[in-house]
């Protein structure tokens, strides 16, 4: 797999061209503003650059056409800082609407939405609204929703931002055993423990530029 | 189960803003019915100048002591001229027998007529209707006769009135037809706004553009439907209390056709097809302005 940010000159983000490939587990780091976000929206086609044309899977995002998106999304998982559960809706039922609005009958929900949930420790919480879990189970629920199509790529906007330490440790465990299925993990973050824990590639940015690019990097 | 998530999301939709609904519903039904009024008036205008153009006639009247020299002249004059296909002679008995049975209901006007009070007169029935004018003035002065009346000159004044009507229901139904679009906008908006998290995940996880707006259009087109049925019920109410009611009299006499069943039937096709697509066609359009892929 490869992405090319060749001179998307968005301010924020500036003649990038970086490649990932399959399997990988990135880390962008930088200071706010540095342009981490916007290199997600780009990922998800929320957003298009100015210049320049962006892979991900062998697709070209940028000059798809608006109607190839939804069926392009549907290879990518993305979780927040923020969770975005609904809360109307219990642990189990938000991991199956994810399955629901692509036309998932509900027999395949039945089967895999527990599969998922156990996968990512919640066996036994599917029942759960969201105020009646933690905010690391409530990260662990917004993953399960990510992973349970089997994305290709999944992206991290800062997943930890929200949690504590300890708590951030174990969502990074579960990163990173979803990552050894061979999903592609591209994580933006400024934890700066974590990044240093995990000793893998990292991606500097500052200034909508990239600055340093190091294989089993940490953060300083 | 697609069908069924869709159809409780409709109906939740609509439930969760309720008085906006029945606002929106409301309106769009007096914009229909107003519209179904429209075209019924249109359409029984033009049944109207069917039935009667093709037997118009013009009336020449004989002054009530016309001598029949003077009648006898005329039938001649009538019977060679090219511009006449056909004619009926009406005398004073014939015309007391035809106003004894138009205002049956009515037994002093009759008691106080008397056949001499009534002109005799012919029917001529010209070859070309809009060539009626030259015989009004051909006859016009002629010795013994009275008037000559074109029947055209009164259903003129009688179309002119029912396109008036239909005008003006058409002017309100445009108006109520606004109104209501502005509220199918605004409850898409609520609703697309009260749903903001669903449609946000929706289009994350890549659901389809036709799945996250279907239930908003479906609203829009439910609520027209259902006021494409109100308007429907309304102009049904209006044909069996107004129209074979009240006027029923005005309906049966020989001045107006009556409005067929068949035709109040055809509005409800008509107006729910227009509903239907309007709305869904103003929903999506509101989506579009609110709902960025």
């Amino acid at each position: 797999m490869t992405k090319k940010y060749a001179r998307a000159s968005r301010p924020s983000i500036e003649d990038i061209n970086v490649s990932i490939d399959k399997g990988e587990f990135v880390f962008f780091i930088g200071p706010t503003g540095a342009g981490k976000s916007t290199i997600i929206k780009l990922l998800l086609r929320e957003e298009t650059p100015d210049k320049g044309k962006i892979w991900v899977n062998d697709k070209e995002v940028v000059g798809m056409r608006s109607w190839r998106v939804p069926a392009f999304r549907r290879s990518l998982g993305c979780v927040f800082q923020d969770f975005r559960l609904l809360p109307t809706r219990t642990a189990a039922e938000n991991v199956a609407f994810a399955l629901e609005v692509i036309g998932k009958s509900k027999a395949v929900a039945r089967r895999v939405v527990p599969e998922v949930l156990e996968l990512v420790g919640l066996g036994g919480k599917e029942h759960r609204y969201p105020h009646e879990l933690s905010g690391g189970e409530q990260q662990r629920v917004a993953i399960a929703r990510a992973f349970v199509n089997r994305p290709l790529v999944l992206l991290a906007d800062e997943p930890t931002g929200n949690l504590d330490p300890d708590t951030s440790v174990e969502i990074m465990r579960l990163l990173d055993r979803i990552n050894r299925t061979g999903t592609t993990i591209v994580m933006v973050t400024h934890d700066s423990n974590i990044v240093n824990q995990m000793r893998r590639r990292v991606i500097e940015m500052e200034g909508g530029h990239v600055v340093r690019d190091q294989s089993r990097g940490v953060y300083g | 189960m697609r069908a069924k998530y869709v159809l409780s999301e409709v109906l939740v939709g609509l439930w969760r803003n309720v008085t906006m609904t029945i606002a929106m519903i409301v309106t769009m039904a007096v914009s229909l019915a107003m519209l179904g009024a429209s075209l019924l008036l249109y359409f029984q205008v033009s049944d109207m100048e069917e039935y009667y153009y093709t037997k118009l006639e013009v009336s020449i009247f004989f002054d009530k002591d016309a001598a029949q020299p003077a009648i006898d002249a005329i039938r001649v004059e009538i019977e060679n001229d090219p511009l006449i296909a056909g004619f009926e002679f009406e005398t004073q008995e014939k015309a007391y027998e035809r106003f004894r049975e138009m205002f049956k209901e009515a037994p002093d006007l009759v008691n106080a007529a008397q056949p001499e009070s009534l002109p005799a007169s012919f029917r001529v029935k010209p070859v070309d209707p809009d060539n009626s004018q030259v015989l009004i003035e051909k006859y016009k002065g002629k010795e013994g006769v009275a008037n000559v009346v074109d029947q055209r000159k009164v259903l003129e004044k009688i179309f002119e009135i029912f396109g008036g009507m239909q005008k003006l229901a058409l002017v309100i139904a445009i108006v109520q037809g606004l109104a209501a679009l502005l509220l199918v906008a605004n409850t898409i908006q609520v609703a697309a706004f009260s749903k903001r998290r669903e449609v946000a995940i929706m289009k994350l996880v890549g659901a389809s553009n036709w799945f996250v707006q279907a239930p908003f259009v479906l609203e829009a087109v439910f609520a027209g439907v259902i006021g494409a049925i109100m308007a429907y019920l309304t102009l049904i109410g209006v044909k069996i209390f107004i129209i074979d009611g009240t006027f029923k009299s005005l309906f049966q006499s020989t001045v107006l056709t009556p409005i067929p069943w068949s035709n109040v039937h055809l509005m409800f096709p008509i107006l729910a097809g227009i509903a239907g697509v309007v709305s869904a066609v103003t929903g999506w359009i509101t989506l579009r302005f609110q709902i960025k892929v």
